[in-house]
């Protein structure tokens, strides 16, 4: 039994079911993000691990106790918002010992431990500040530091790096995973930006249409997409269709181009299949090890400085392809008539 | 050019049209003994007994009404904002009928339901006339404490920092009186004051449930001498102003307001 277990939950708004039978099983100290787009339940299943919904039918159990009909304010989780959501009129110090003095401590242990937090998000002098004094990252890092002063037992974490700038973003999402690690403390984060998502987690459920379409670490997610969305929504994916020859053997012919998959096939002889590359599986000209070569048109280069992205008119498609800069060889010219290499194993089959 | 003429005109008439009436007012209650200025109006005012008990009873009516405003509109504008924000346009217009409703309307009404004859004779007893004086006062000021408190709550996030509260174990009242409330204060206040000063000059609900407030006494007084209404009067004016100032001083010394404004 985890940490955390949520069972078939389901949550309904009038006509509309939100979440449709979500289960997930959070061991303790595991960082778990819930990725998808807008409307898929994500922040939903969050609230009602909150307890600022309530589950249409399922339950939530936390460390054996069944949370399900607590309020809110008995469950003993920790909560970071979109919208930082700190209190304009208590000072960051104020802030941080609000769940400690709700929770009856005492002055001296709940000074005490609001400069330990204050240590631990590197705003130690910070104390007697307003929050309106603070930067957008620092106003998220306090919020993080009064989430966490009561120790809770899960920490819910609601898109709190959206409404940061892009550097923020990416140095306090480190950060939020390294204190984390630190703590050991069991998180649930939702995000609909899926680079944080893999770059943070532990595990990764992406969430479609109110169902867990795939849980799994970001590597299996990534490389090892189960649905066609996840394909999508994870990652850039270049999709082909490719005509079965042999079934069993696993053969196929793509844009004129014989290829073996090495593996058999549900499909009949002559059917059309999905298949998909990452970008980075992609390589302009041969390689060793590539042994599927299609001729291809360079279309658009962009430089994006270490990595070069390149589109190519290729098998009837556009294909979108990654190479890293190399300060010898500049990127190809628009226009140019090429080829592009791939090998069989990286090629995604898609259901 | 012509233009900032033209304004200046504009304001210096208008500076007059509201000043001379009070100067022309402060004046002739100066005036009491012939041929010189004196402040003998005001000396007769302030010593007067029945002075000092009428206001001493209207300003105590009023922190009762602002206490019992608070603890009912606080509460009731922050619920509607929460969890009922489609019943706002009913709430703002329940809000809004003491407008339209002669306070006479209303006191006829407490009085033939709580007469002593009735279920709750509130009226049989002076607690009980005072209680009922000041839930009148109450519904006087409830258009204006709801608006400024309502308004006051627009500028918070309710809805994330009630949230934030009870992740963070706090059960209602603690979110009430901790964040709700200090949030609001300054649009407290504002409501606060404008009810002290309906309360203070309030004559029909008083006059008609036999209370010794301050209203009656103006209009005694004023039907009865010469000189010492401008002089109660500029006495209003003095603590209307004063009410105002500590307002601005309060705004001052909350400093996380400062930065929202």
């Amino acid at each position: 039994m985890a940490y955390l277990d949520l069972t078939h939950l389901v949550k309904t708004f009038g006509t509309n079911r939100v979440v449709k039978d979500f289960s997930l099983g959070i061991d303790k100290g595991e960082f778990v993000s819930l990725l998808g787009p807008s409307g898929c339940g994500k922040t939903t299943v969050l609230r009602m691990v909150a307890g600022f919904e309530g589950p249409s039918s399922g339950n939530i159990v936390i460390d054996g106790q069944n949370v399900t009909s607590l309020r809110p304010n008995q469950r003993r989780i920790g909560m970071v918002f979109q919208a930082y959501a700190l209190f304009p009129n208590l000072t960051v110090a104020q802030n941080v010992g609000f769940g400690l003095k709700v929770a009856g401590m005492g002055r001296e242990e709940t000074e005490a431990r609001v400069t330990e937090m204050l240590r631990l998000i590197g705003l130690p002098e910070k104390g007697p500040s307003w929050p309106f004094q603070l930067s957008g990252g620092q106003q998220q890092r306090v919020a993080l530091a009064r989430a966490l002063a009561p120790s809770p037992r899960v920490l819910l974490l609601d898109e709190p790096l959206s409404a940061l700038d892009a550097k923020v973003r990416v140095s306090l999402r480190n950060e939020i995973r390294a204190i984390q690690r630190d703590l050991g403390i069991t998180t649930i984060f939702v995000t609909h930006d899926q680079e944080e998502a893999l770059s943070i987690s532990d595990r990764v459920v992406v969430m479609n249409g109110g169902v867990a379409e795939q849980v799994g670490t970001p590597f299996q997610v990534y490389n090892q997409p189960s649905t066609r969305f996840v394909a999508n929504f994870v990652g850039t994916l270049n999709t082909f269709e490719a005509e079965v020859e042999a079934p069993a053997t696993g053969d196929l012919r793509l844009g004129g181009v014989p290829l073996s998959l090495g593996r058999p096939l549900s499909a009949a002889k002559g059917a059309k299949i999905g298949l998909a590359l990452r970008p980075e599986a992609v390589h302009l000209g041969r390689a060793p090890g590539r042994e599927v070569v299609l001729p291809a048109t360079v279309r658009e280069v962009h430089f994006m400085g270490s990595v070069i992205r390149i589109k190519a008119d290729a098998a009837g498609t556009t294909v979108s392809l990654d190479t890293f800069n190399r300060p010898d060889t500049p990127p190809p010219a628009v226009g140019q008539a090429s080829e592009i290499s791939l090998s069989a194993q990286d090629i995604i089959l898609l259901a | 050019m012509m233009m900032r003429l033209m304004s200046w005109t504009a304001l210096i008439f208008g500076c007059l049209y509201f000043l001379l009436p009070l100067i022309g007012m402060a004046e002739f209650s100066l005036k009491m003994r012939r041929g010189v200025y004196s402040l003998d109006a005001y000396a007769v005012v302030l010593a007067d007994p029945a002075f000092q008990a009428t206001f001493g009873y209207s300003v105590l009516m009023a922190l009762m009404t602002i206490i019992f405003g608070v603890l009912l509109v606080v509460p009731t504008a922050y619920w509607v904002r929460l969890k009922l924000p489609g019943a706002r346009p009913y709430i703002e217009f329940i809000t809004l009928l003491p407008l339209v409703i002669p306070a006479i309307v209303i006191v006829f009404g407490y009085i033939r339901m709580y007469n002593t004859s009735s279920w709750l004779p509130l009226t049989g007893s002076v607690t009980g006339t005072n209680i009922l004086l000041m839930m009148g006062y109450a519904t006087l000021a409830l258009p204006y404490m709801y608006r400024s408190v309502d308004t006051g709550l627009r500028t918070i996030d309710v809805g994330t920092l009630t949230e934030a509260a009870q992740s963070l174990g706090a059960g209602w009242f603690t979110i009430l009186a901790k964040i709700i409330l200090p949030n609001v204060l300054v649009a407290v206040l504002s409501g606060a004051f404008l009810t002290f000063a309906i309360v203070i000059g309030e004559f029909t609900m008083a006059a008609l449930l036999d209370r010794p407030a301050f209203g009656p006494y103006m209009q005694l007084l004023g039907a009865n001498r010469a000189y010492e209404p401008p002089a109660l009067a500029v006495i209003a004016f003095a603590i209307t102003w004063a009410c105002m100032g500590l307002i601005q001083l309060v705004t001052r010394f909350s400093k996380h307001e400062r930065a929202r404004a």
